[in-house]
């Protein structure tokens, strides 16, 4: 990431050269006068942001946490341990903190705490709860490239499944596209919080993912006009990289040297120019080690990075591969066994790819999973173990915590426990590695956005009024 | 009918029996020993002579000569069962796994396939068989599927065979209806209901005019003589019924049509059967449900809540529980079952229930309480040595037994596992 800088320094550049707004309105059509400078509009301008998140903290007081077992996802267990949420971070964290005058103090007697649950492969909100026609938004299946799609523009924010992750201690979550297409379009990082906007939800500062699959889902959804096979599948990518590549250079040139008309804008290539440029990170659904290992020689070709392979069921038959390239593994702790690309599924795949020294992670796919990362979690380091492989549980948090938030380019806001972080914290009734394990409190930005000791607080979407029924059987 | 399946479970018997030739006898010593039906026993034994119990407690004697399985600071427990998968029946959820079959779902006639027994169609060596067992699951119920009427459901041990009937605990255990119109071909819930009476109206008339009806003297019935046959033991109320409902009030409306028709009924995911948790209790009717969704996955469904179980058992119903979600949609996690137990206990149930809902109850529902689901003396020994709490993560079993047997074929997925051990693979079989 640190090569983009000259790009993002070249952007600034060009936005100080645009019109202002006033200026253009004033600008009449006329034909005997210069052309009228482009709207912001025309631009393909890297790191844009036409649909900027609005996210704003919920209200929050310093809390103190103490007399907790601490999974940092950043160094070993802390025993007996304190944390300070102190304006939206984590103030202080150790055997001790210092307690601000007014401070709430929650004495955890024993119990556990983590980071926020960071899933790296959610559909929340594209396919939101109950499932109707009328949301299946995930998959714009009309055509086997459609990189001009934006998973936000389908989230519904009232899906009922947000509070439910959120009760399960899971903060963050990647939306991404379904897997229908070669490409699918853009992902969108999300707090799990509540609002009245897909913006109100949208991490801030992420940066953009973009969706690719591999395998049987793509050619079987366009069998009758292609690509029908896998060789198709390799056509496709390659195709739409080359396109892609001309368009970043017509683009790049233009925008050093912004005069005359600009080349025109094309959704879909622009966001693969910006994967291209690497301010997009590619998330990339593949099952089968010969076609990472083919997905790797495609990102070679083209000079992008592939930031995540998802699903991965035979992650462990390259796992070397994917620690030496850098890649990061979002797998399932045991699913397997549902197509022939998944026959080759093992409990052991997590651990395996862990110890090979690939940044691993338990993702979900799946909301009900979502809402008990940690129990996945927690059944890959079991199987782990049984394979012969000693993983610590304090590596094993890193799963589903540090590793998720590389994956989606956040670990420098999220995914750990440490002094000035995003205060995402969740507060468990026991070791989050035992299935008696539930959540007690979760923290967003060091608001207090669950509490199981209080029902009457819970986050109820505007669906759930008079459809879903309270614990007390209400409507 | 009943008497073609009897002579199958005598031929299941007698395929077992070469395997046990001679007096074989197992001792389990020294660990925490949960019969289920009855108080644990700590420091016990649990004798198994020729595939049964023989003995259960503190102060068994050990014969000379038996196989001693070491139990200290393990946990010793039923076989569990789970009541309700196809395992078996799919390898890869395309019938391209299976000849072209789709083993688990019947096409029927207008809906019904009342004679189809998917049990029939299990593949002894699909390779999901062999890690179910490993993580301690000894039975399960097999269903299928396929309309209004899926068909007979059945319990199968999961012994290595090579026959499905050479599994097979009984059959049938249930006629297995299906609700909502795809599956049902009506367009109304009325018209479902509807159709259910005149189809048990037709079964009755057919079951006391059958010598008329052979000679083509009676009213036109709507289904076939086959499927008229097959779901007499249902209006006699000796087969159960299986119906598949969530809404509450679904599940008062198939409560009120089993009373109609004096069906024994069973209530399959009932998501919203804590809100009618009296009532089910009343008409001792059991469910077969999961603990781990509060997801209002469908408008039938809002009110799923985690605590499902807890509520429905705290009100007195008989609970079964089945791995709802924890399967991944497909057979390969029947194992999880007790990761399904797990959440219920933590959301309410008590462990020693839990234990129940996956062990006893399933088998006193499915009339099999005098052969599986509990360790007493005379049961079949399917029978479980744990490394700690069954039902947490961390646990393994060590030791599964059924019958009295153990399997020691590697699974496919622990072949796989050993292979790439070290990257890269050797390929050359260990």
């Amino acid at each position: 990431m640190q090569s983009l800088r000259p790009l993002l320094t070249l952007t600034l550049a060009g936005l100080a050269a645009l019109p202002s707004p006033v200026l253009r309105a004033q600008a009449a059509p006329a034909a005997a006068k210069p052309t009228p400078a482009p709207s912001a509009g025309a631009i393909s301008r890297p790191n844009a942001d036409p649909f900027p998140s609005s996210y704003q903290p919920f209200p929050s007081r310093p809390t103190v946490l103490r007399n907790v077992n601490i999974y940092t996802a950043a160094g070993p267990l802390i025993r007996n341990g304190a944390v300070l949420l102190r304006d939206g971070k984590i103030a202080a964290i150790g055997a001790t903190v210092d307690v601000p005058v007014g401070a709430l103090v929650i004495d955890g007697g024993g119990k556990f705490v983590t980071p926020g649950l960071i899933d790296t492969h959610s559909h929340l909100g594209v396919y939101p709860a109950p499932g109707t026609a009328a949301h299946q938004d995930g998959n714009e299946a009309t055509a086997p490239v459609t990189a001009h799609v934006w998973a936000e523009h389908s989230v519904w924010p009232q899906d009922p499944q947000f509070p439910r992750n959120l009760a399960g201690g899971t903060t963050t979550i990647q939306v991404l596209p379904g897997s229908a297409n070669l490409i699918g379009g853009r992902s969108v990082t999300l707090k799990v919080v509540p609002s009245r906007s897909v913006q109100g939800m949208k991490f801030p500062g992420a940066p953009y993912g973009m969706k690719m699959a591999c395998g049987e889902n793509p050619k079987r959804v366009y069998a009758s006009r292609g690509p029908s096979t896998r060789m198709g599948n390799v056509a496709g990518y390659r195709a739409a990289w080359i396109g892609a590549e001309a368009y970043r250079r017509r683009w790049d040139a233009w925008l050093a040297n912004p005069t005359g008309d600009p080349p025109a804008r094309d959704l879909g290539n622009e966001t693969l120019a910006e994967v291209l440029r690497g301010n997009i990170l590619v998330h990339n659904h593949c099952y089968q080690a010969d076609e990472m290992m083919q997905m790797v020689d495609v990102a070679k070709e083209f000079g992008y990075t592939i930031r995540s392979f998802h699903h991965g069921v035979e992650a462990y038959k390259i796992a070397d591969v994917l620690a030496r390239e850098n890649i990061s593994a979002s797998i399932w702790s045991d699913w397997g066994g549902f197509k022939m690309e998944s026959l080759d599924g093992i409990k052991a795949n997590v651990g395996l790819t862990h110890v090979a020294g690939a940044r691993t992670i338990v993702h979900s796919d799946d909301p009900s999973y979502a809402s008990r990362l940690n129990q996945e979690a927690s059944k890959s380091l079991a199987a782990a173990r049984t394979a012969g492989l000693n993983i610590p549980a304090e590596e094993a948090i890193k799963w589903i915590t540090i590793n998720a938030a590389w994956a989606l380019g956040i670990d420098r806001q999220v995914g750990s426990l440490e002094v000035g972080k995003n205060a995402d914290v969740v507060l468990w009734s026991g070791d989050p590695f035992s299935v008696y394990t539930r959540t007690e409190k979760v923290w967003v930005d060091g608001a207090l956005l669950f509490d199981r000791a209080d029902a009457s607080q819970r986050w109820r979407t505007d669906f759930e009024l008079g459809y879903v029924p309270t614990a007390g059987g209400i409507r | 009918m009943r008497r073609t399946l009897s002579m199958i479970r005598i031929a299941a018997v007698a395929a077992t029996l070469p395997t046990l030739a001679g007096a074989q006898i197992v001792a389990i010593t020294g660990g925490t020993v949960y019969p289920v039906s009855g108080p644990k026993i700590e420091n016990g034994t649990v004798l198994i002579r020729d595939g049964k119990i023989a003995a259960v407690g503190s102060n068994v004697v050990i014969p000379e000569g038996a196989r001693r399985i070491d139990a200290r600071g393990k946990w010793v427990t039923p076989g569990l069962i789970h009541a309700l998968t196809s395992l078996g029946l799919s390898e890869g959820g395309s019938p391209e796994f299976s000849g072209g079959y789709s083993d688990g779902r019947a096409r029927g006639g207008d809906g019904i396939a009342a004679t189809f027994d998917a049990w029939r169609g299990i593949n002894p060596a699909n390779t999901f068989i062999a890690p179910t067992r490993q993580e301690g699951v000894t039975s399960v119920g097999v269903i299928g599927g396929g309309g209004m009427i899926g068909g007979r459901t059945a319990l199968i041990d999961l012994v290595e065979a090579t026959s499905a009937s050479a599994m097979l605990r009984k059959a049938p255990t249930a006629m297995l209806g299906g609700f909502g119109e795809p599956s049902a071909g009506t367009g109304a819930r009325d018209e479902y209901w509807d159709k259910w009476r005149r189809l048990l109206d037709d079964v009755k008339a057919y079951q006391t005019r059958r010598a008329a009806y052979e000679t083509g003297s009676t009213r036109t019935f709507e289904t076939t003589q086959a499927n008229l046959e097959a779901l007499v033991p249902v209006v006699m109320g000796q087969l159960p019924l299986m119906l598949d409902v969530d809404r509450a009030s679904d599940i008062l409306a198939a409560l009120e049509f089993a009373t109609q028709y004096n069906l024994k009924l069973w209530l399959a995911n009932a998501s919203e059967g804590w809100m009618v948790a009296k009532e089910i209790a009343a008409a001792k009717v059991p469910v077969f449900i999961g603990a781990m969704s509060d997801i209002p996955t469908t408008f039938d469904a809002l009110g799923q809540r985690r605590e499902n179980a807890a509520l429905l058992r705290a009100a007195g119903a008989t609970v079964v529980l089945i791995g709802i979600g924890t399967s991944g949609g497909t057979d390969f996690n029947v194992r999880n079952i007790r990761q399904e137990a797990g959440n219920a206990v933590a959301y309410g149930l008590s462990w020693d229930e839990a234990l129940r809902a996956v062990t006893l109850a399933p088998a006193e529902v499915m009339g099999v309480a005098g052969s599986v689901g509990s360790l007493q003396v005379g049961r079949d020994a399917n029978v479980v040595v744990w490394s700690g709490d069954p039902f947490e993560f961390s646990t393994t079993a060590e030791h599964v037994l059924i019958q009295g047997r153990t399997f020691d074929t590697k699974s496919r997925q622990q072949q796989l596992t050993e292979r790439y051990l070290t990257l890269p693979p050797s390929y050359r079989r260990p």
